[in-house]
């Protein structure tokens, strides 16, 4: 611990007072600076977005650029909506989650049991670097894997794939950190009773660290929500419904990207984000609200 | 007893998944990236020619290394002083009050913004307010990105230097006010110094964030193949040329891209480990 400087005290107090006081505005001052963009970013999205928000929106298809292009030019709002993205979305995290939820509750339970093993701390290191790997580059690995070689194609697999990766270790480490909560006499309690491993995973550990476990599945499911770059180099989008794995999926971010490049439908660019916006932001409060529940329950 | 047997394997054998998934991304992105090294060497991270045509074709990852390296900074200078005052006001001037609370939360949600929404709101009105100061013709380039990614790399270095700052020992602070310091004096003194490798490791862990960010910065860089010339030139990343050009690519200029995600995937892992092993000296 560096002790305080003698000279510093040794200055006037009024001087030390006003630099105080000066230095607190400045971090007052850069707080509400900090908050401008986040409150510009969300109603901006949310002023543009809510006129093009109809029932239309979420149960047609998107439309072709020619339609949106026929409707400018008639004053009309543009037809068509983005139920192709959003049921790709969904279908694409489904089978995502799918794969990534059950391996990331038995790595995180298999963390948990081995603590302080070798094995263990190699293991926890890499799914640190996984944590930390671009999602672009877990669209490249998906596309060399599942595009070229399984699926000969883009498909909502290879997105799956992809966003699975990144669930993973998300999922890996929310698990060992819920798993250490639990008190452990509820374990040995269980197994004194003579329950099998397995029962003990399944009736006791699971259930005691559900709240804990679900939090870090809905946030890792909102971090995957809107990822946009892995998703085109694996999905791609198309413009009809689809729920064949191995074939090309739409997803809202894709249509974003898609309305974003076609002058046409540009428009359609904000109710779109607006809806993937409200969807993800909605997610991620409602499961940390789960987590800041969880904490004032055990304080009281 | 049998099947506790069959269970620990069962987690086991899961836990090899990890392992097979992190061999494979090395193997695969070192495989996919030889013919470009095998045609231009090591020469391929120094060069700063990228030319597709056909015949003539010659790649380099300087300019994307370049762009990268500079935003990503950039970014971080920018969001150093706003997170930094946001911790402060968060876990030491207000600390448990409701305002802070808001701040916090506020602050959270950026987090939660798709990178795609930031890209769309840097493009329509952070890019023409860039125009209108006069700094930049389209507003696209260097500065414009790194302002977008400064902002969304704002929450994740608020929150762990934040929980830091709130941890540092009261007697350590109370001691110093007794001896007649100060706040800001406090905070210099002792809060800075017993909180510093956390600070420090948290903006470590942003800038990794910044570095793979893909679409705003795809949005708002102009994509531009050459080094950027100065804070509002156009230039690109190593994540936006990928985003850009993989779905056209074949052959060589597909291993070029997979190379540069290569070199993209040790450069944050670097930047992470870096991080990642100060806070654990730290805790």
């Amino acid at each position: 611990m560096t002790s305080i400087r003698t000279p510093a005290l040794t200055n006037n107090i009024d001087v030390r007072n006003k630099k105080n006081k000066l230095f607190l505005g400045f971090v007052i001052a850069l707080s509400i600076i900090t908050v401008v963009p986040i409150i510009l970013i969300i109603s901006n999205i949310i002023i543009n977005g809510i006129s093009q928000i109809n029932f239309s929106f979420f149960v047609e298809t998107s439309p072709d650029s020619l339609q949106a292009m026929t409707a400018l030019a008639n004053n009309e709002t543009i037809p068509g909506g983005i139920a192709n993205g959003i049921l790709g979305t969904f279908f694409i995290v489904l089978v995502a989650s799918i794969m990534a939820i059950p391996i990331g509750l038995m790595i995180g339970i298999y963390l948990y049991e081995n603590q302080g093993r070798l094995y263990s701390n190699i293991l926890r290191n890499i799914t640190e670097i996984l944590q930390g790997v671009p999602s672009i580059i877990l669209g490249i690995i998906s596309y060399l894997w599942i595009v070229k070689h399984i699926t000969n194609g883009f498909s909502a697999l290879a997105g799956s794939v992809a966003l699975s990766i990144m669930m993973l270790p998300m999922i890996i480490r929310s698990t060992e950190e819920t798993m250490k909560m639990i008190p452990n006499e509820i374990r040995e309690a269980a197994f004194a009773m003579g329950a099998p491993y397995h029962k003990v995973i399944l009736r006791v550990l699971v259930p005691t660290g559900f709240s804990g476990l679900s939090t870090g599945i809905l946030l890792s499911l909102s971090r995957i929500l809107g990822e946009t770059a892995p998703l085109m180099m694996t999905a791609l989008g198309s413009s009809v419904i689809n729920f064949n794995i191995t074939k090309p999926t739409s997803a809202v971010p894709l249509l974003i990207w898609e309305f974003y490049n076609d002058p046409n439908m540009v428009k359609l660019v904000w109710s779109s984000s607006l809806f993937l916006m409200i969807f993800v932001l909605s997610l991620n409060i409602f499961s940390r609200s789960i987590a800041s529940k969880r904490k004032n329950g055990k304080r009281r | 007893m049998n099947s506790d047997k069959v269970t620990k394997s069962l987690l086991f054998s899961a836990s090899l998944i990890v392992l097979m998934v992190a061999a494979g991304i090395v193997f695969s992105l070192i495989g996919g990236s030889i013919p470009a090294f095998k045609e231009f060497g090591l020469k391929f991270i120094i060069t700063n020619e990228w030319n597709p045509t056909e015949g003539r074709e010659v790649y380099g990852a300087l300019p994307f290394i370049a762009g990268t390296l500079i935003t990503s900074i950039l970014a971080l200078i920018i969001c150093l002083p706003l997170a930094f005052s946001t911790s402060l006001f968060v876990a030491e001037y207000y600390k448990n009050t409701r305002i802070s609370n808001i701040l916090n939360a506020l602050v959270d949600l950026l987090a939660g913004i798709p990178s795609i929404v930031y890209g769309l709101w840097g493009f329509y009105t952070l890019r023409p307010f860039i125009v209108s100061l006069g700094l930049s013709d389209q507003g696209f380039g260097i500065f414009t990105s790194s302002l977008i990614l400064a902002i969304m790399i704002i929450p994740y270095a608020t929150s762990l230097s934040t929980e830091i700052i709130s941890m540092v020992p009261a007697e350590l602070k109370e001691a110093a006010y007794s001896l007649g310091a100060t706040r800001l004096e406090v905070i210099f003194n002792v809060i800075i110094p017993s909180a510093r490798s956390g600070i420090i490791a948290s903006y470590i862990l942003a800038l990794g964030r910044a570095l793979g960010e893909t679409m705003a910065v795809t949005m708002l860089i102009g994509n531009s193949n050459v080094i950027p010339s100065g804070l509002f030139a156009t230039g690109n990343t190593m994540a936006s040329i990928i985003a850009n050009q993989f779905g056209e690519a074949s052959g060589l200029k597909l291993s070029a891209l997979i190379a540069i995600g290569l070199i993209l995937f040790a450069i944050t892992g670097i930047v992470n480990g870096i991080g990642k092993s100060i806070i654990k000296r730290f805790a």
